[in-house]
């Protein structure tokens, strides 16, 4: 019989006094950066942005340099899909309170700068695998508004033919929508070898959030990763909580970017999209040019809760949120840029904020519209196996319900 | 095949319906469980005194499966203080609320929460089993379980097959896990996987049907038990089976089926939520043809399980069909039909059949097509008896 000492020593949570809270010393703040000459009239002729100092940290890398070439039109182009995506995952959200998506549905509103950062910093020979809150992703990879919404609507036309819901999208080298915590991983590293055995100039960016980057085979894929020197870039999405989990509680070290141990890392201001772009651009030209994989982390935050069933306000303050919202969103961060720049009016934003909105809403309403699957067996079966190479027949409930491909 | 055709193409011709739970307005079957009459459950505290398996004069209180459940982990962290309990969100009762208030009442040193990390969770539990503790493990949905496959058939199964003469085992070892669909999981939170774990010697791999049945088993898993135990927890009953549970500590065998309802003509052998329907589609059939009685017979613990009271059974009344709602490819149907002609062959007089789970995946707006219902249970109670 163990005394009652042995069992307290057993238990790991007795030293959750002494764990410090999660460290996230890079700026969160949105509208960080800077820029030194006047910006010039042309909508797309390059100049130069100054990022915060604060707006990467690393771990055995030299830093990605401090300035970003960028231009007027894709400024805009970054403010209008970051305003398209959040316009989305408040349709989801509308649509998930009407009951009219049903099952899970994870939003990544507050995220926006991962998703289109990342985007604006690689070509779409790229590829990306994440996890489950992919709704950005899949829309930034090239699924349509129409498609993602009917998708989580369970029809026919969305974007996995209705069988996957929210957690489950793929769109040209966009590997998922993954429901399994810390699955993609693996995966992706197997990718970026694809990549690297055929030669192309291409990176594969794997993402999983702080939660996820505790599971074992995410350390797996580091070591393989290494092993085979993969272009491969791992990235934590750290939004600071698994589920209603902060990240001190759940890892023993909270510097994600220090997790590859023999992998450099590289821990970038997530909440702004600029400083996203210019470390993702950094990381990408790092591994194809053979040095091997890295290990991101994106400091970012969710405004909502887990998934729609979390109203995440039990394991957080309604005053953090409050403050990442008032304070460091994303989208106000670059409008606010934009404006002190003179990269547009306030006029011009107003039309691309109605324009986004616009867009989004007709697609979100031409998704409503779609019809539900059609209740055969075949849309039952299809496909388990490649199409044409099944079995004969599966089998139903029933010995009568089998069904004969 | 006549009748089986005019029901595929009356499924066809469906109105346009949403998501699974919702009848068809022309449905005379498949209506919606009335868990508020169905007697399966205990819906009166003398009914549950009149049943062998609970402590007799015992109080008692109304709880539904997931109240159940935590009423069972608050007796087992009371009664020995070797009892842990953890998992993802635990500490904060749980994502269906089954340790809520644990951690309060028994400290973050007994109830915690873990990181995301299946595969740990389990070999911890089996490493904190082998040094005598009742470790007390929660996988948030079956369908995660997977990363800790390898843990669970590789280390927990074959731990007692390896230890020599140590004596070390990992008795008092639980695993448990909510399976199971609700009409809206879609891939990755709809998946009963107990068929793969019944395939590995060395574990228990129970299923309780209801709040009083998984109180008792699961303290039974616990105290009773010195192996590996997999508990799956059917998640739709978490709120909607609510019956009197013993407020006491006790407990219910393992490896013991249950005959629930008597009967002569015919046995159908079920576990966990489609025992609901087996029970439905019986009073069905007993009103529509006069004089036949089925015996609906509960298997608990799925493996080891219970052949000797599935056999009588089938001796007795010599037709069988077997229910459940995983798929029907190598599933526990296979192992029981085949058990009953090994055992019963010459006393059958129907094939055995099989209801259960399409050999398919859990498309997210496709559940209410590729799992068990009340008129396929229906229809092979008709079929067996007419054969």
């Amino acid at each position: 019989m163990l005394s009652r000492a042995a069992v307290r020593q057993a238990a790991p949570l007795k030293c959750r006094a002494f764990t410090p809270l999660a460290r996230r010393t890079v700026t969160t703040d949105a509208a960080s950066a800077n820029v030194e000459s006047p910006v010039p009239q042309e909508d797309d002729k390059l100049f130069t942005v100054r990022l915060s100092d604060e707006s990467f940290e690393t771990y055995e890398l030299d830093p990605p340099p401090y300035t970003l070439e960028t231009s007027k039109k894709e400024l805009k182009q970054m403010y209008y899909d970051m305003v398209a995506m959040r316009r989305m995952e408040m349709a989801a959200d509308r649509l998930y309170k009407e009951k009219k998506i049903r099952g899970f549905c994870h939003l990544s509103t507050g995220q926006e700068a991962v998703a289109v950062g990342i985007e604006h910093a690689i070509t779409r020979m790229d590829k990306i695998i994440t996890a489950y809150r992919c709704h950005g992703f899949a829309m930034m990879r090239g699924g349509t508004v129409k498609s993602i919404i009917g998708e989580l609507l369970g029809r026919r036309e969305g974007i996995a033919y209705g069988k996957g819901g929210s957690m489950h999208m793929f769109a040209e080298n966009f590997y998922g929508g993954n429901g399994i915590v810390g699955a993609q991983v693996p995966v992706g590293a197997g990718l970026a070898f694809a990549q690297q055995y055929n030669e192309q100039p291409n990176t594969s960016i794997v993402l999983y959030g702080d939660g996820a980057s505790n599971q074992g085979q995410v350390f797996e894929a580091f070591n393989m990763a290494k092993l085979w020197n993969l272009p491969v870039l791992f990235g934590c999405e750290n939004n600071k909580y698994g589920m209603g989990t902060s990240a001190s509680r759940s890892s023993a070290l909270t510097e994600y970017y220090k997790r590859g141990q023999y992998i450099p890392g590289l821990k970038v201001n997530g909440m702004d999209v600029l400083a996203t772009k210019a470390a993702v651009q950094y990381s990408k030209n790092y591994a194809i040019t053979g040095n091997g994989p890295l290990v991101l982390e994106y400091v970012t935050y969710r405004y909502g809760g887990h998934s729609m069933s979390d109203p995440g306000t039990t394991y957080r303050s309604r005053e953090e949120i409050q403050r990442m919202r008032s304070t460091n969103d994303p989208i106000a961060g670059l409008k606010q840029k934009m404006l002190e720049w003179g990269v547009t009016s306030e006029e011009e934003l107003k039309g691309l904020d109605k324009t986004a909105r616009a867009n989004v809403d007709a697609e979100v309403a031409e998704a409503e519209q779609m019809p539900f699957p059609e209740n055969t067996a075949r849309n039952l079966f299809e496909d388990i196996y490649v199409r044409g190479s099944e079995p004969k027949w599966m089998r139903g409930r029933t010995v009568d319900e089998t069904f004969y491909y | 095949m006549a009748s089986s055709r005019t029901s595929l193409r009356s499924l066809a011709q469906a109105p346009r319906r949403l998501y699974s739970g919702a009848p068809t307005p022309a449905a005379k079957l498949n209506l919606p469980i009335d868990y508020k009459t169905t007697p399966i459950l205990h819906h009166t505290s003398s009914s549950l005194s009149n049943t062998s398996d609970y402590p007799a004069g015992a109080t008692s209180k109304r709880l539904n499966l997931y109240q159940a459940i935590n009423s069972a982990l608050r007796t087992a962290l009371s009664k020995s203080d070797r009892t842990i309990v953890f998992g993802e969100d635990v500490g904060f009762g749980g994502v269906f609320r089954c340790s809520m208030d644990l951690q309060t009442e028994f400290g973050s040193d007994r109830v915690f929460n873990t990181p995301l990390t299946e595969q740990g969770i389990a070999g911890f539990a089996i490493g904190a089993a082998a040094e005598g503790m009742k470790p007390i493990a929660e996988i948030q949905f079956a369908d995660y379980v997977f990363p800790a496959f390898d843990q669970i058939v590789n280390e927990a199964a074959k731990f007692r097959y390896r230890e020599g003469a140590t004596g070390i085992n990992v008795g008092g070892l639980v695993i448990r896990m909510p399976c199971g669909a609700v009409g809206h999981g879609a891939l990755y939170h709809s998946q009963s996987p107990e068929s793969l774990f019944a395939h590995i010697p060395g574990l228990r791999v129970v299923m309780p049907r209801s709040p009083a049945q998984a109180k008792g088993l699961l303290l039974s898993s616990i105290f009773e038990h010195n192996d590996p135990v997999v508990f799956m927890e059917p998640k739709i009953l978490y709120r909607a089976a609510v019956e009197y549970v013993p407020n006491e500590y006790y407990t219910i065998p393992l490896s013991k089926a249950e005959i629930i309802k008597p009967g002569n003509d015919l046995t159908i052998i079920s576990y966990g939520q489609p025992l609901y329907m087996c029970s439905s589609a019986i009073s069905a059939i007993e009103k529509t043809m006069p004089g036949v009685n089925v015996e609906l017979i509960d298997l608990r613990t799925i493996y080891p399980w219970d052949r000797q009271t599935v056999i009588n059974s089938v001796k007795k009344t010599g037709r069988a069909i077997v229910v459940h709602e995983s798929m029907i490819n190598y599933g526990v149907g296979a192992e029981v039909a085949s058990t009953i002609q090994e055992s019963a062959f010459l006393r059958l007089e129907a094939p055995v059949k099989r209801v259960a789970g399409w050999s398919t995946h859990t498309g997210l707006s496709y559940e209410k097509f590729i799992l068990p219902d009340i008129a396929r249970i229906y229809d092979a109670i008709k079929q067996t008896l007419e054969y």
